[in-house]
């Protein structure tokens, strides 16, 4: 079961330069569980030591903010795509 | 419709459907921000800062007004400032549309630009730091300032109430979020069953270019609890719905229009709104601020959507 993740260029140090990384796990937090392993302080940069998601940082799962879906136990399937970007602001 | 000034022009814009994109058993309207008097939605934020900081006294005649911005609350805050006789600085990102800087040249806007790498939150962090050394300019700071969502609470959110009384969900784009938390906290006053969406415009790497997640921006005036959902588009997906917008509706609308319509579209399911359901769509601004992008222009959308990436649309 193989989950792409597009990572920004701020969080890039912890994939050896790499843009997108794959991973497993049937929610957000095995997956972010399943990337630490090979990719060291990726969790603590989205995640604080309470599971919640930094509030600097959003991940989507198939383009939606995981805050609106289930937070860091967002359930996930075989194919989905998650995306990690910093917040930024218009106007 | 007889207005005593240009800013008394603001607003009552246009709630238009869109008989050929709704898909079926929704309806999509299109509420038309690109007919504010300089042509996008923050024309009814910049009446609101310059009016409140008025009547607060912050703000007095000669007085020098600084905000950052990508383009649209300069060009607004321009409008209102220069018949009354403020000075105004713009402090915006470089990889901004063409038609922005020479609006805010004609308008006597001084600009000073941030660096394109950091996007909106650069100009923000300039702002910041030029307002902080110089005691006699006045920073309206809509990431921050209540008059932001206020102008859409007063103004956006009741026009919807008052031409669709059956609204079922409101999707707009996330700038600042005053569109969002504003005119979505009034419908939601109004009947709590309405859906609030937002559309988060997506750039390609150049624009996150943070250097650590501190430099991360939240605007405070964004309430994220008035959100049933936030969808991020990126430049191709926000360019084809624009186009369509164009071909099916005949309705001429910037880049980020095309972007809370895609949204629109994907929360037409009966497992997100009940079929039946009436749509409206927050279009901040027409299309003619993009045409320098090459947005419009003949060739190859992917090819186009690659190039556009990296400047700023919403």
């Amino acid at each position: 079961m193989a989950i792409e993740v597009r990572v920004p260029t701020v969080l890039r140090k912890h994939t050896g330069g790499e843009r997108k990384v794959t991973g497993s796990g049937a929610t957000l937090r095995e997956l972010v569980d399943d990337l630490e392993t090979r990719n060291a302080g990726l969790r603590g940069a989205l995640v604080g030591d309470d599971g919640s998601l930094h509030r600097f940082i959003n991940v989507y799962v198939n383009d939606e903010d995981v805050r609106y879906l289930g937070g860091i136990n967002t359930p996930l399937d075989d194919g989905d795509s998650v995306s990690i970007l910093p917040a930024v602001a218009g106007g | 419709m007889l207005a005593g000034d240009i800013s008394q022009a603001v607003g009552d814009t246009p709630l238009v459907g869109l008989p050929s994109l709704s898909p079926p058993g929704y309806a999509l309207y299109l509420k038309l921000e690109g007919h504010n008097p300089t042509g996008s939605v923050k024309d009814r934020v910049a009446k609101y800062l310059i009016e409140s900081a008025e009547r607060d006294g912050r703000l007095t005649p000669g007085s020098r007004v600084l905000e950052p911005t990508s383009g649209n609350t300069g060009i607004a805050l321009a409008a209102i400032c220069a018949p009354k006789g403020y000075k105004l600085t713009c402090v915006m990102p470089r990889n901004t549309s063409e038609e922005r800087r020479a609006l805010l040249a004609l308008y006597g806007a001084d600009i000073v630009f941030s660096p394109a790498s950091e996007g909106s939150n650069g100009a923000v962090r300039v702002a910041t730091e030029l307002a902080a050394d110089d005691p006699d300019v006045y920073m309206p700071f809509q990431y921050g300032n209540p008059a932001n969502p206020q102008a859409h609470y007063e103004t956006t959110g009741p026009e919807i109430l008052r031409d669709l009384p059956t609204v079922n969900a409101l999707v707009a784009g996330l700038g600042t979020g005053g569109t969002l938390t504003g005119a979505g906290r009034r419908l939601k006053e109004h009947d709590p069953a309405i859906k609030v969406f937002a559309a988060e415009p997506e750039y390609g790497d150049l624009v996150y270019g943070l250097r650590n997640l501190d430099e991360g921006f939240v605007p405070p005036v964004f309430d994220e609890r008035v959100l049933d959902g936030r969808i991020k588009i990126d430049s191709r997906k926000a360019l084809g719905a624009t186009r369509d917008l164009v071909a099916a509706e005949g309705v001429f609308a910037g880049v980020s229009t095309g972007a809370a319509l895609a949204v629109a579209l994907r929360v037409c399911t009966p497992r997100r709104l009940p079929e039946g359901s009436n749509v409206v769509v927050v279009s901040p601004d027409g299309g003619w601020k993009y045409l320098s992008t090459g947005a419009y222009a003949a060739g190859d959308l992917e090819e186009i959507a690659a190039r556009l990436q990296d400047t700023l649309w919403a």
